[in-house]
C-alpha cells in the first residue's frame, strides 16, 4: 500500500481502509487516501481496477463493504456534498439543455430567479447559450458532455466527481473541453476527483495522481504533479517535466495493465 | 423509398413520382371498390338485404344525422370510452411506473397481471353486467379493463427499459421518490406508454361495441344490435362506418399528441 502523502491544507475526503466486495470479487481493497480541499485529484488504473466503484461509493451510489469514508467538507455549508459527471451519455434526452442544467437546482428547490441566473451563467461558460432550448439528440457528443459538466457545476457541489467524462470524445474536442474544465475549475477551486485511463489527461489536469493496481484495486502509487498553473496543453507538451511525468506514470501503469491482462487470461474476464 | 428524378425537364411536370403514384392508388382503390359495390347492388349481383348499396347507406347516414339519433349514440359511446380510458389508463399508468421502479412491488403485481391478461376481455361482459348492472357502470368498466392491460404492461416495460444511468443521476442529484417518478420514470417511459394507450384505446373501442350490444339502450353498439333486431341493414352499416371513423380519428389524434408531448423523439 502506498504511503499517505500529507499535504498542507484540510482534507475534503478521508478514506480509510476502504473495502468493496461483490460476492467473492474484491473490487477495492483496503484503500486509504486523503483528498485535499480544492485539490484536483486524478485516478488512473487498468480496466476493472475498481476506479469507477470507488467513485460510485463516493457518490453514494454504492455502499462500502468495509472501512470508512469521511467527507469533511459536508459539515461546513449547505451546498450539496458531491455531484457526478457520469461516463457516457447521462443527460436526460427528454429535457432541453436548459432543463438539464437546471435539474440539480430544481431538485434542491432553488428559487426561479437563482435557477435562471445560474443556468444562464453556465450556458455562457460552456458556450451553449444558443442551444438552451435544444434537445440532446440535436447535439454533438462534445456538446452533450458540456451539458453534463454544466449540470454538475450548476449545483455548486463541494466535491465534483468525474468518471472518464471525455473518453468518448475525439482528440480535438477532448483538448478543448479539458481546457474549459481547467478554466472553470480555476475559478471555483472545487475538490475534483477525476477518473481517466489517459495518462496525458491525468498529468494535464491533476494536482496529484493515484495509480491503482488491478484486482484487487489498491493505491499503488500517488504522484504529485508540480507543474505550474494555469496549464496549457500545447505549452505543456514542450516541457521535459511533462514528458518525464508521463513516462514515469506510464511505466508504473504498464505493469498493472500487464498484470490485469495475465489475470484475465487466467480465467476471469 | 426514393423518388424518381426525371432527367428531362419537360416530362417532370406531368409524370408522377413513385410515391405520388402509390398515393393515388391508395385513394383510388376504395373509391373503385365502392363503385363496384354500388353497381353490383343496383344490378342485383349482390343481395341488398346483406349488402345494401353505398348510396342507400349514405342516405340513411344523412337521415340519422338530421334526426340527431346518430349524434346521440356516438356521443354516448365516446363518453363511455373517455371515462373508461381515464379510469383504466390512469391506475394502469401509476401501477406500471411503480412496478418498473420497485422490484418487490413488481414481484407482487406481475403474476396477477400475467394471470388475468390472457382472459378474453369480451368474455367478462356478463360478469361486468352482474357487478355493475345494466347502467353506465358496466360499459365504462369494460373499456377500463381493455385499456388497463396494454397500458400497465407497456408502462412497466418502458420504465424497465430506461437506462439505469438516468436513475443514478437522479439519486446523485438528490431527486426524491416523487421527483424520480415525475422527472425520470414518467418521461423516460412515455414512448412506451403512448404505445400502450394506443393499443388500449383500440381494445376499448372493441369492448364498448360488444358491451353496448348486450344490455344497453344507447350507443353505437346498441344501434348496430338494434339494427339487426329490426332488420335495418343500412343503419347497421352506418354504425359500423362511424365506429371505424372513430378508430381512425383517434389514431390520428394520438399520433399528433405524441408529437407534442414527446418532442425529444422527433429527430
Amino acid at each position: 500500500m502506498a504511503k499517505l502523502h500529507e499535504l498542507p491544507g484540510k482534507p475534503a475526503i478521508r478514506i480509510r481502509e476502504l473495502v468493496k466486495q461483490f460476492g467473492d470479487f474484491i473490487a477495492v481493497d483496503t484503500l486509504s487516501i486523503d483528498i485535499m480541499n480544492g485539490e484536483f485529484f486524478v485516478i488512473v488504473g487498468p480496466s476493472g481496477c475498481g476506479k469507477t466503484t470507488l467513485l460510485r461509493i463516493l457518490a453514494g451510489l454504492e455502499t462500502a463493504s468495509g472501512g470508512q469514508i469521511e467527507v469533511v467538507a459536508s459539515q461546513l455549508s449547505d451546498r450539496p456534498v458531491n455531484r457526478m459527471v457520469f461516463q457516457g451519455d447521462s443527460i436526460f434526452p427528454w429535457m432541453t439543455v436548459w432543463d438539464n442544467i437546471a435539474y440539480g437546482l430544481r431538485m434542491r428547490g432553488a428559487s426561479a430567479k437563482k435557477i435562471t441566473e445560474v443556468v444562464g451563467h453556465y450556458l455562457d461558460r460552456t458556450g451553449l447559450t444558443k442551444f438552451a432550448k435544444a434537445y440532446p439528440h440535436q447535439l454533438s457528443g462534445g456538446m452533450k458532455q458540456r451539458v453534463s459538466i454544466a449540470r454538475a457545476f450548476a449545483n455548486d457541489p463541494q466535491i465534483l466527481l468525474m468518471d472518464e467524462p471525455f473518453s468518448a470524445l475525439d482528440a480535438q474536442n477532448k483538448v478543448l473541453l479539458q481546457e474549459e474544465l481547467l478554466k472553470i475549475w480555476e475559478e471555483h477551486k472545487k475538490t475534483v476527483v477525476f477518473i481517466t485511463h489517459s495518462v496525458e489527461e491525468a498529468v494535464l489536469l491533476a494536482d496529484r495522481i493515484m495509480i491503482m493496481s488491478a484486482q484487487p484495486g489498491r493505491a499503488k502509487a500517488i504522484i504529485p504533479v508540480p507543474l505550474p498553473r494555469p496549464r496549457d496543453y500545447m505549452e505543456l507538451q514542450k516541457t521535459s517535466a511533462y514528458g518525464d511525468l508521463v513516462h514515469r506514470i506510464w511505466s508504473s501503469l504498464r505493469e498493472e495493465v500487464q498484470r490485469a491482462r495475465q489475470q484475465s487470461d487466467g480465467g476471469a474476464t | 423509398m426514393t423518388a424518381i428524378v426525371s432527367t428531362t425537364a419537360p416530362t417532370r411536370s406531368w409524370r408522377l413520382t413513385a410515391r405520388g403514384y402509390e398515393r393515388l392508388i391508395s385513394i383510388a382503390s376504395p373509391i373503385v371498390l365502392l363503385l363496384v359495390w354500388e353497381l353490383a347492388a343496383r344490378t342485383g349481383a349482390v343481395d341488398v338485404r346483406f349488402f345494401p348499396a353505398p348510396s342507400s347507406i349514405f342516405e340513411k347516414l344523412v337521415a340519422l344525422l338530421s334526426s340527431g339519433e346518430l349524434m346521440r349514440h356516438t356521443l354516448t359511446s365516446l363518453g363511455r370510452l373517455g371515462w373508461g380510458v381515464l379510469l383504466g389508463g390512469v391506475p394502469a399508468l401509476i401501477l406500471g411506473i411503480m412496478m418498473g421502479l420497485n422490484r418487490v412491488f413488481r414481484a407482487i403485481v406481475e403474476p396477477l397481471v400475467a394471470a388475468l391478461y390472457p382472459i378474453p376481455k369480451s368474455s367478462i361482459v356478463p360478469l361486468a353486467l352482474l357487478i355493475f348492472g345494466l347502467g353506465e357502470g358496466s360499459k365504462i368498466f369494460m373499456v377500463a379493463v381493455g385499456v388497463f392491460f396494454p397500458v400497465i404492461i407497456n408502462t412497466t416495460t418502458g420504465v424497465l427499459e430506461i437506462n439505469k444511468i438516468y436513475l443514478d443521476v437522479g439519486k446523485n442529484f438528490e431527486a426524491n421518490r416523487w421527483s424520480t417518478f415525475r422527472t425520470i420514470a414518467l418521461p423516460g417511459a412515455l414512448p412506451f406508454i403512448m404505445t400502450g394507450v394506443r393499443l388500449g384505446i383500440g381494445m376499448g373501442l372493441v369492448l364498448i361495441a360488444v358491451a353496448e350490444m348486450i344490455g344497453a339502450k344507447s350507443g353505437l353498439g346498441f344501434m348496430i344490435w338494434n339494427a339487426w333486431e329490426i332488420f335495418a341493414v343500412e343503419q347497421m352499416y352506418v354504425g359500423l362506418f362511424v365506429i371505424a371513423l372513430i378508430g381512425v380519428a383517434l389514431t390520428v389524434i394520438l399520433q399528433e399528441l405524441e408529437r407534442v408531448i414527446i418532442p425529444w423523439k422527433t429527430a
